[in-house]
């Protein structure tokens, strides 16, 4: 029995100003973790990282981030990505 | 103050041309990101979890009142606003975009700033006691040493590429304020006989194999401090373990070779380099240390400041805990502290920075220090001043009594910028700042310090109460370790037992520390001191009962 396979985005870091983005299914980078491709088998994620890995010019260090799906939607597994997808957990000085 | 020399300019602004032609190499394709990542890591650009990161040196932490302009200025231009201390005395700028950082590093040298190897496996910013100068405690001013040594460090062909990150330190006062032994090389200047010299620590280190640093040489004459310095990089060099990135360290070197015939290895390299060092170092150092001639004090009466002591409380508890010892008469030396109560430690404004650059200039000589503490210091106040002064950090939010107090903690940014963080840190510190509050002028003396991974940016590791935050199923966990001391008396804590999850983590130190309370012998045993004399298993039981959770560490 094969183990069931946990949903994915791609995500990665705007090349020139840094800010983390999210690949779309139109392969479009956008802002938003709502707008990322969902992505439910791992043949096509892996064709979806090897795309985002061809867009250097775009972004740096893309990669496959576990999603979960809640009654609202998609939302990130890991805690680190939920930080990445909303900004540290603080304003600024305090 | 260090003085640019014309050679100085020019090499930074030929490094600066250089990286700027690199971000345009890799902004249109020619350089890959892996070709990238080193020359921009050589030039202090990270990437983080939300974006790029510059991390600027300060070296030996000594600023003067245009240079921090121009670090508000970088902050407001460039970035959100504001920056972040750190514990290397350095400070990072959590939003650059990539395609503004040239223009940042050009203003930056306009003031003779840089980011050279502010990263990388090279020698990183070198540090120093940041009451350099002023401390009544001290032999010598360590700061010429220092600049000798970045200038010596800087480009040095032989160290672009060593197996690991690189880091000095070094302490001019027998109190250590460096952490030196928990350096790569720590250097402690001792006099003996009537001739300067060093005491020369090597393999200390904190992350995830602390070690105290051991003595290579209990005195090592000022004028072989550069040759020797070689031969010990020289001989790590050569030996360290480029096949293990956790095995790298000089500490790891010294160890699996053994100290014995480590500094056997070293002394025969120093017979090698030694010849080759003929007295331009010599002659450079001197030229240096005019720079840094102290200023021209006055004296003056103390009478308003003793005044206002006595009528103004708030004013009274703020000189008693931030003003330290000055070794000129009628002086003080002011540590402003970065830590509001609830605010990021280390975290300072664009209009804080100007603040303090302002009080500075007017009443402070025109100096300033970063502290591995994460504060700034105002090394060389007339205690008369310290009124205007103490009027002047209240208007910009700076004027918090709690320097060396509970809520003073060091904290490393943690998962709320760190690419390698396992856990948050600054959260943490500010609740725990928060909730000790109306205890820490009982307490007294306590260095929490709070790391959020295994790297102990956070110094964790000597801090009398050490957190580290990790990563355990799937949630945020804080291990506390007990005992570390950062001082010359430099000790690793050791762990108490279990985690705590992010919301057990303040409870449990508030019950640390309302042990320390009911334990200790008077007021003026401090925790670390009742720490040492009772030992761990009343603070355990504190922490974790005396039932089935103490059974299940």
């Amino acid at each position: 029995m094969t183990r069931p396979f946990t949903p994915k985005i791609v995500t990665a870091n705007d090349l020139r100003n840094g800010r983390v983005v999210y690949l779309t299914s139109d392969d479009r980078w956008a802002d938003e973790f709502t707008e990322a491709e969902i992505l439910t088998d791992e043949a096509d994620a892996e064709m979806r990282l090897v795309f985002a890995l061809g867009q250097s010019r775009a972004v740096v260090g893309p990669y496959l981030a576990d999603v979960v799906r809640t009654p609202e939607g998609a939302a990130p597994k890991h805690f680190r990505e939920t930080f990445r997808a909303t900004g540290p957990s603080f304003e600024g000085v305090a | 103050m260090y003085v640019q020399t014309e050679f100085d300019r020019a090499f930074l602004a030929e490094r600066n041309r250089q990286f700027r032609a690199q971000v345009a190499r890799r902004l249109d394709g020619s350089l890959t990101e892996e070709e990238f990542k080193p020359l921009r890591l050589m030039n202090g650009v990270y990437l983080q979890l939300h974006a790029y990161m510059l991390r600027v040196a300060i070296p030996y932490g000594t600023l003067d009142s245009a240079r921090m302009e121009v670090l508000a200025e970088i902050a407001e231009r460039w970035d959100r606003g504001f920056g972040h201390f750190t514990t290397r005395q350095n400070i990072q700028y959590n939003w650059p975009a990539l395609v503004d950082i040239p223009d940042m590093l050009d203003r930056l040298a306009d003031a003779g700033l840089h980011a050279v190897q502010t990263s990388g496996n090279t020698i990183r910013n070198v540090t120093a006691d940041h009451f350099a100068g002023a401390a009544a405690d001290e032999i010598a001013d360590p700061r010429p040493v220092a600049e000798l040594i970045r200038q010596w460090s800087t480009d040095h062909p032989e160290f672009q590429f060593l197996p690991r990150k690189f880091k000095i330190a070094v302490t001019g006062s027998p109190i250590d304020r460096a952490v030196t032994k928990a350096h790569d090389i720590g250097l402690r200047m001792l006099e003996r006989g009537g001739e300067a010299g060093f005491e020369v620590i090597v393999g200390g280190g904190l992350g995830r194999t602390p070690m105290i640093g051991e003595v290579m040489r209990d005195f090592l004459p000022t004028e072989d401090l550069l040759p020797y310095l070689e031969s010990i990089v020289s001989t790590y060099n050569r030996l360290g373990r480029r096949n293990n990135k956790y095995k790298a360290r000089i500490k790891i070197t010294v160890r699996e070779e053994g100290l014995e015939s480590f500094r056997a290895r070293v002394e025969e390299r120093f017979a090698e380099l030694r010849p080759g060092f003929t007295g331009a170092d010599r002659g450079i150092l001197a030229q240096i240390e005019a720079m840094f001639a102290p200023p021209a004090l006055r004296d003056a009466d103390t009478g308003t400041y003793h005044s206002l002591r006595a009528e103004n409380p708030a004013f009274r508890a703020f000189t008693d805990v931030n003003v330290a010892p000055h070794k000129a008469p009628g002086h003080g030396i002011l540590t402003v502290s970065l830590k509001a109560h609830g605010a990021a430690p280390g975290d300072a404004t664009a209009d804080q920075m100007h603040a303090l650059a302002r009080i500075a200039r007017v009443h402070g000589h025109d100096e300033l220090r970063i502290s591995h503490e994460q504060n700034v210091i105002l090394p060389h106040v007339h205690l008369s001043s310290l009124p205007a002064v103490w009027d002047g950090l209240r208007a910009a939010g700076l004027a918090t009594a709690n320097v060396g107090l509970a809520s003073d903690i060091i904290a490393c940014p943690g998962m709320d910028y760190c690419a390698l963080a396992t856990a948050r840190s600054i959260p943490v510190a500010r609740e725990i700042a928060t909730a000790l509050r109306g205890v820490e002028n009982e307490v007294g003396n306590l260095k929490i310090k709070i790391s959020g991974c295994v790297n102990a940016c956070g110094h964790h590791h000597v801090g009398h109460i050490g957190i580290l935050g990790l990563e355990r199923s799937g949630v945020e966990t804080y291990q506390i370790t007990l005992g570390g001391d950062a001082t010359e008396n430099a000790a690793i804590g050791v762990r108490a037992g279990p985690g705590f999850s992010a919301g057990e983590i303040v409870p449990a130190v508030e019950r640390l520390v309302a042990a320390y309370l009911e334990l200790r012998r008077d007021g003026d045993e401090t925790f670390i001191e009742t720490h040492r004399r009772v030992g761990m298993a009343p603070l355990k039981t504190a922490l974790y009962g005396t039932g089935e959770l103490r059974d299940a560490a």
